[in-house]
């Protein structure tokens, strides 16, 4: 199926056959990561700029990874060696950035839609690696993908996403990929972190995670940052870990094959149990490689042209 | 030197007037107005299937100077005003340094004289430098010249410092005028909090911080009986609060932007900053709400709430930039197409709410009103003119208005400030 868009600013904006032709394109992606030498020339001759504008050891790694075994030139921009420091706007930056003849902007920040904003004058592929509270669509492919590889099929599954809902990018961009693909959504976490709103999304809500956990056959668990609790959207950690971490226990009320994931980082032994995480049951790292090949798979489908090869 | 108004349809609302009647003018002042009104020797204007209303006035607009003239000026925002088809307007004083003194308003109203095509009105400051604290010298400003207090922006939280600031009004029989936002919700709000908020993944703005504002003020205008004007209204809830705070009979009068009329919050989809005001673009019910408040009597005032900011301050990632939406070179138009030519209120009303009543809510005798010794203040309209908005051809300094590229019918066509045409140029 052909890929036709430019940019990949979010899960939302993706038809559920654009998001099957990522997948079935990471899934012969995959193998060049395994080979002795882990590259192949089709993105020979294009240039990348990783521009991270908030912290990041996954996606950044993930990205640059993927971006050199299809063969192009990648550099990193952070913003806090940059003229940002010095008050240069984000536009002067994009702009001074693609100045050098870029053909992707890989793009994270912590202002939700600024991607939207940066698309209204750069011309460029620009593909998001998280905005704000917005969306993280790499994320949530290569988190379908892990799924599909463990449950062959999306459709029909019950999936259990577990945390702050209201705050997490990685959440919006699973709800609206998950959907499209025909799986039953449930959202846990603490009320205000957890809006009834979302409801109109096509998801359930359920503030019980013993009770969300029955039958779950895949469960999501998101990291909860400390600030929430300093604005008072939940008590205290101790609190939070005692209603909401993932424990052995509790997980005993979930299907018997059902599997775990979490976008990373990880607080051990709050939101999940340390040992769980560690488990058969949890496909963390899986995700992480899994990352490599969907976002080898993105860059090719933007930048890759129909006429180029994926394998040499 | 003398002016003739001639052929005009006339719309006075202050008397009931509608008629094609001759309207002249001298040394500012309206001086006859008759059926027929030979001239000889003064300059005749025809306005012969135009609309000949007292001058409108807007009861909210940032001028931004002193201190932010970058954005805007008293001349430029003058200028906006006149081609906007307004000879008032109250300026928000929000400036830099805050207009808290009298030195302020003497600076704003020696420039208005120097510069400004329209009357200029200064609005003071309630507390010293909007800190919510300690009030400002009303009594000196009413005497310097502000027509009305108000923080602007940064309303004041503080409900025993808002009883004393009611109460001390009293003495001055002077207006105040509440943005009603209760900051502890709002906090870091960008948008209005719902659905689409939560999709955008964007920090949201309760209704009710709105809602829980309205109510506090009008327990505060029953229980010290002083006026209060509230801004801006935005959502449903706080116009139910305004209709039964009118059923008492309270002193209690609200005001609508176009902004609020004809637009929702889903058009923020794309992160578009000229989109971000405060408060914010509210839901479709919102919005049906606010049209039945404007039609049975809720809502007494059409103001712009007009707030200039350069591209440089709005090219930027939504959550970093600043609320406003440019509008005094819109509102008439968009009132008369979407609310005149649609028959959902008549021209008389929109006159009313555009000119009568904020002339009646400001306290100015003198204005919004065509009779013989008012001031020779009109805005004169073609209702069939039809205008395609654009930015880059605006008088105002700044360009951010969401309207760009709207096709409207109806707009002004000549603006009179104390006998003298300011527009056309």
């Amino acid at each position: 199926m052909p890929f036709n868009h430019k940019h990949l600013l979010g899960t939302q904006f993706l038809s559920p056959s654009d998001i099957t032709t990522v997948l079935d394109t990471a899934e012969s992606m995959l193998e060049i990561s395994t080979r002795e030498i882990k590259k192949v020339p089709t993105l020979r001759g294009k240039t990348i700029i990783n521009l991270f504008f908030e912290p990041s050891t996954r996606t950044r790694s993930s990205f640059e990874m993927a971006a050199k075994r299809l063969s192009a030139d990648i550099i990193n921009f952070s913003k806090e060696t940059s003229s940002m420091v010095k008050k240069e706007s984000l536009k002067d930056t994009v702009l001074n950035l693609e100045a050098m003849n870029t053909d992707a902007l890989i793009i994270r920040h912590s202002s939700s839609g600024a991607l939207h904003f940066i698309s209204t004058f750069c011309k460029s592929h620009i593909i998001n690696a998280g905005d704000g509270a917005h969306e993280h669509p790499t994320q949530a492919l290569l988190d379908a993908f892990t799924i599909r590889q463990e449950k062959k099929n999306i459709e029909g599954l019950r999936i259990l996403i577990v945390g702050d809902i209201l705050h997490s990018r990685v959440a919006r961009s699973n709800i609206f990929l998950l959907k499209k693909l025909g799986a039953e959504v449930t959202l846990a976490g603490p009320p205000p972190l957890v809006p009834e709103e979302f409801k109109k999304f096509g998801v359930d809500i359920d503030f019980n995670l013993g009770r969300a956990l029955k039958g779950a056959d895949v469960v999501m668990m998101l990291r909860i940052q400390l600030e929430r609790q300093q604005k008072n959207l939940f008590p205290s950690i101790r609190e939070y870990r005692n209603l909401y971490s993932l424990t052995r226990k509790r997980f005993r009320s979930a299907k018997k094959n059902a599997i775990i994931m979490h976008p990373g980082p990880i607080n051990r032994g709050v939101e999940i149990s340390a040992d769980l995480a560690d488990s058969a049951k949890s496909l963390i790292l899986k995700q992480v490689e899994n990352g490599i090949a969907v976002r080898m798979a993105v860059l090719y489908l933007l930048l890759g042209g129909k006429e180029r090869e994926i394998t040499d | 030197m003398k002016l003739l108004i001639k052929n005009g349809r006339v719309i006075d609302p202050a008397s009931g007037t509608d008629d094609t009647l001759d309207i002249l003018i001298e040394r500012g002042k309206i001086v006859d107005i008759k059926t027929k009104i030979d001239g000889d020797g003064p300059k005749i204007i025809d306005a012969s299937r135009l609309v000949v209303a007292p001058g409108f006035i807007d009861i909210h607009t940032h001028l931004r100077e002193p201190g932010q003239e970058d954005k805007e000026t008293i001349h430029t925002g003058s200028l906006a005003a006149a081609k906007g088809g307004f000879t008032s307007v109250a300026c928000m004083p929000n400036t830099t340094p805050v207009n808290d003194n009298r030195g302020i308003i003497e600076y704003i109203l020696s420039e208005a004289k120097k510069s400004a095509v329209v009357n200029i009105f200064p609005i003071g400051a309630v507390t010293k430098g909007q800190k919510g604290e300690e009030l400002t010298d009303m009594a000196d400003m009413v005497d310097a010249g502000a027509v009305a207090f108000s923080d602007d922006g940064l309303p004041i939280m503080n409900n025993y410092l808002m009883r004393r600031t009611l109460e001390y009004s009293k003495l001055l029989n002077i207006l105040i005028i509440d943005h009603c936002e209760d900051t502890n919700l709002s906090s870091g709000g960008v948008m209005h909090e719902g659905y689409y908020s939560y999709l955008l993944g964007l920090t949201g703005i309760p209704s009710f911080s709105e809602e829980i504002m309205v109510s506090r003020d009008i327990i505060l205008a029953e229980k010290t009986d002083a006026r209060i004007h509230i801004a801006h209204l935005s959502v449903k809830g706080a116009a139910e609060l305004v209709r039964e705070a009118k059923k008492k009979k309270l002193k209690v009068t609200a005001e609508v932007t176009p902004h609020h009329l004809f637009l929702t919050d889903a058009s923020l989809e794309n992160f578009d900053t000229n989109l971000k005001v405060n408060p914010p673009l509210r839901t479709k019910d919102d919005v049906k709400a606010l049209i039945e408040a404007v039609k049975n009597g809720v809502v007494d005032v059409f103001a712009t709430d007009h707030a200039p900011h350069t591209p440089d301050d709005k090219e930027v990632e939504l959550d970093q930039a600043p609320f406003g939406i440019n509008g005094l070179e819109t509102a008439v138009s968009l009132f008369l197409d979407k609310l005149v030519h649609k028959n959902i209120i008549s021209l008389q009303k929109f006159i009313e709410m555009i000119s009568t009543n904020p002339a009646l809510i400001l306290g100015f005798e003198n204005k919004g009103r065509i009779c013989i010794g008012a001031d020779a203040d009109f805005t004169i309209l073609n209702l069939r003119k039809e205008i395609i908005v654009d930015v880059n051809r605006f008088k105002s300094k700044s360009r951010n208005n969401p309207f760009h590229g709207w096709k409207l019918k109806g707009a002004p066509e000549m603006t009179i400030v104390g006998g003298k045409i300011v527009y056309p140029f």
